[in-house]
């Protein structure tokens, strides 16, 4: 066996039994890492979860889609002047169909909040989506149950609806939604579809899990009048690659039909997932460095906390570092001897954080969207180690210098 | 043979703003097999002079020969080489490791030294055979008498069969009937060929010694053969 590896081995083995003897001493040590560990891999996986579930639900709206609308999604310019452009309406709807030749699929769009009942159940504020049979075509909406309203059932505005997995789940606990009658504020509905789990928590409302789909004509017939609100176009581009060029097509046609001068800037906005993607980007980084931060500092106190214990052990060993020195340990050992020691219990500190962290997130799972990322649990095991070999490196200086008469004097 | 030949050594610290010298001109030989105690009063600069000769600290100046090597210039690294594998310790308050059982106690100089764990054991398990101690292999210190205690650091301190034991008023926590099994230890030890350097205050100890060197104020007074030579009367081996 070579020398360093014999030392490391016995080193670890005194460590061992040095751990044995004070375990009260060396659980209080191990709680600082232990909440650390715990904290910055929970929140880690919190975050990945939020993160998945968002795009999760990115990826059922659609990356390729292009949304034109009288609103911008994020800008910098002021909302009444927003506020003062003229609505869209079915008439541009019609002829950007007509003139658009890239997209695959161009649906119009409105909405409107109403309450949806079954028998003696309801859901209040339901988010109601109005539009053609060609929506489906800008989604990447999968079924459960049924279809999608025909174009027929659609031009003849019929009173056919295709609810969300939520909305099924909670009127029809059984599973039975297709075909039934549900009210929606007030008029009968028949349910030609149950969309399957989009799964995204986090867009709330707007989530598709909680919406109800109707034709755009029988929304206005029912429940908004024609022009009291824009119309939104949703537009797919053939494919991911080509959405700026659809983009720039859909930008010409509709100066076209609203008959803007050159010099007239849009009155209108072409809002893209990828801009939702980057704000999102840009906040959960923000969320994630603080998160990191905060958490980090707890794990900085937890180190701290070992180093005092390391301290105060050393001190208290005195007489035995001495006693080591005069039979012949040299001061690499010594300071082995130590080191290894905190290392070790930050280790296992870091260990039972991480499996706390992780039963955790499985728990908190029920509440919220985790993810338990392997990297993140090697990168809390490789600080846990670290902690230890920083923290205790003072202390086993310390112990390695003393001098062996000095402290076998010690009382 | 000759083992330890100290020419001319002097200790001087610092304390503070002022010199302390505790070992002033110090010249010593000690062979191989011989039973040397050394006395003097507190301030006579015999805990100097146990510190040197244990290679636990080098002098001011002067020549310090160890089995003819010179050790007075040594780096820390070798003078604890030697200590590991040349010096068996005893100290007067035994200095165990109060956590683990006796066996352990015993092998740590053999672990320093590099020796594999079984062979280690089974040297540290003959020790403690040879000290009296075969029931004794797993108690820990708590589980043992101040005697059997002391039986223990003798065990450590053969071990790695080294030039010398140097014992640090080995009886002082004792009292008189166990201190003189513990002596009567001694005498067996030395009997088997070993080289023995006592250090005490008291001369009934101290005269159980075949020589006795005697310091003061830094110099040696004295030093001479024991005419009157205590031979303990007791059997070594009990518990």
């Amino acid at each position: 066996m070579s020398p360093m590896i014999f030392e490391l081995n016995e080193g670890l083995a005194i460590a061992w039994r040095a751990i044995r003897a004070n375990k009260i001493r060396a659980a209080l040590t191990m709680l600082g890492i232990f909440i650390g560990i715990t904290a910055v891999v929970l929140m880690s996986t919190a975050i990945k979860g939020i993160d998945n579930s968002f795009k999760n639900g990115i990826s059922a709206l659609g990356s390729d889609v292009l949304y034109v609308d009288k609103w911008s999604w994020f800008s910098n310019d002021e909302w009444w002047k927003m506020r003062n452009r003229r609505n869209i309406e079915m008439e541009d709807y019609r002829k950007f169909k007509e003139l658009a030749k890239l997209p695959l699929a161009v649906a119009p769009v409105t909405n409107s909040r109403q309450t949806v009942k079954y028998d003696d159940k309801k859901v209040e504020g339901v988010f109601l989506t109005g539009s053609n049979a060609d929506y489906v075509k800008t989604t990447n909406f999968t079924f459960d149950q049924g279809r999608f309203y025909s174009e027929i059932e659609s031009n003849a505005s019929r009173n056919v609806a295709v609810i969300g997995s939520e909305i099924s789940a909670k009127l029809f606990p059984r599973g039975d939604a297709l075909d039934k009658t549900i009210k929606i504020g007030g008029t009968n509905f028949k349910i030609v579809g149950v969309l399957a789990e989009q799964g995204s928590v986090v867009l709330g409302p707007f989530n598709p899990d909680n919406q109800v789909f109707i034709p755009i004509g029988t929304i206005f017939k029912n429940f908004i009048s024609r022009h009291s609100q824009t119309v939104t176009l949703n537009v797919r581009a053939p494919n991911p690659n080509m959405v700026e060029e659809t983009k720039a097509e859909a930008e010409g046609i509709m100066r076209k039909i609203r008959g803007l001068s050159y010099d007239q800037p849009n009155d209108f906005s072409i809002n893209q997932q990828e801009g939702l993607q980057e704000q999102y980007d840009s906040f959960v980084g923000v969320i994630q460095i603080a998160g990191l931060f905060i958490t980090g500092l707890s794990l900085f106190v937890g180190a701290i906390g070992i180093m005092n214990i390391m301290f105060v052990s050393v001190k208290e060993r005195t007489k035995e570092i001495g006693l080591r020195k005069a039979i012949g340990a040299k001061r690499r050992t010594i300071m082995t001897q130590f080191l290894l020691e905190s290392s070790v219990i930050c280790l296992l500190g870091g260990l039972i954080g991480l499996i706390a962290a992780l039963l955790l997130s499985l728990m908190l799972n029920q509440f919220f969207p985790t993810a338990i990322q392997y990297d993140v649990v090697i990168i809390a095991i490789l600080i846990s180690l670290l902690t230890g070999i920083v923290s205790g490196l003072a202390p086993a200086y310390t112990a390695a210098k003393m001098d062996p008469v000095d402290a076998l004097r010690y009382e | 043979m000759n083992i330890i030949n100290i020419d001319r050594i002097a200790k001087v610290y610092q304390v503070g703003s002022e010199e302390v010298h505790a070992l002033r001109d110090v010249s010593l030989r000690i062979d191989k097999n011989e039973y040397v105690a050394i006395m003097g009063p507190s301030g006579s600069g015999k805990s100097t002079l146990m510190n040197m000769l244990g290679c636990l600290d080098t002098p001011t100046s002067g020549i310090y020969d160890f089995k003819g090597v010179s050790v007075s210039e040594m780096t820390d690294n070798e003078l604890a080489r030697i200590r590991n594998k040349e010096i068996g310790f005893v100290f007067q308050t035994f200095n165990l490791l109060a956590r683990s059982d006796a066996v352990h106690n015993v092998e740590l100089p053999l672990i320093y030294a590099g020796v594999a764990s079984a062979e280690r054991k089974e040297r540290a398990r003959q020790a403690l055979i040879d000290v009296g101690l075969e029931d004794r292999m797993h108690h820990k210190p708590n589980e043992l008498s101040g005697g059997q205690r002391q039986r223990v650091a003798i065990a450590r301190a053969l071990v790695s069969k080294p030039a010398i034991i140097l014992a640090d008023e080995p009886t002082g926590n004792l009292d008189s009937k166990t201190g003189e099994e513990i002596m009567a230890l001694f005498h067996e030890i030395h009997e088997k060929g070993n080289t023995i350097i006592l250090v005490t205050h008291e001369e009934y100890i101290a005269e159980h010694a075949l020589r006795i060197v005697r310091l003061k104020d830094g110099l040696i007074e004295k030093d001479e053969n024991v005419e009157k030579r205590f031979i303990p009367k007791v059997k070594a081996s009990v518990s």
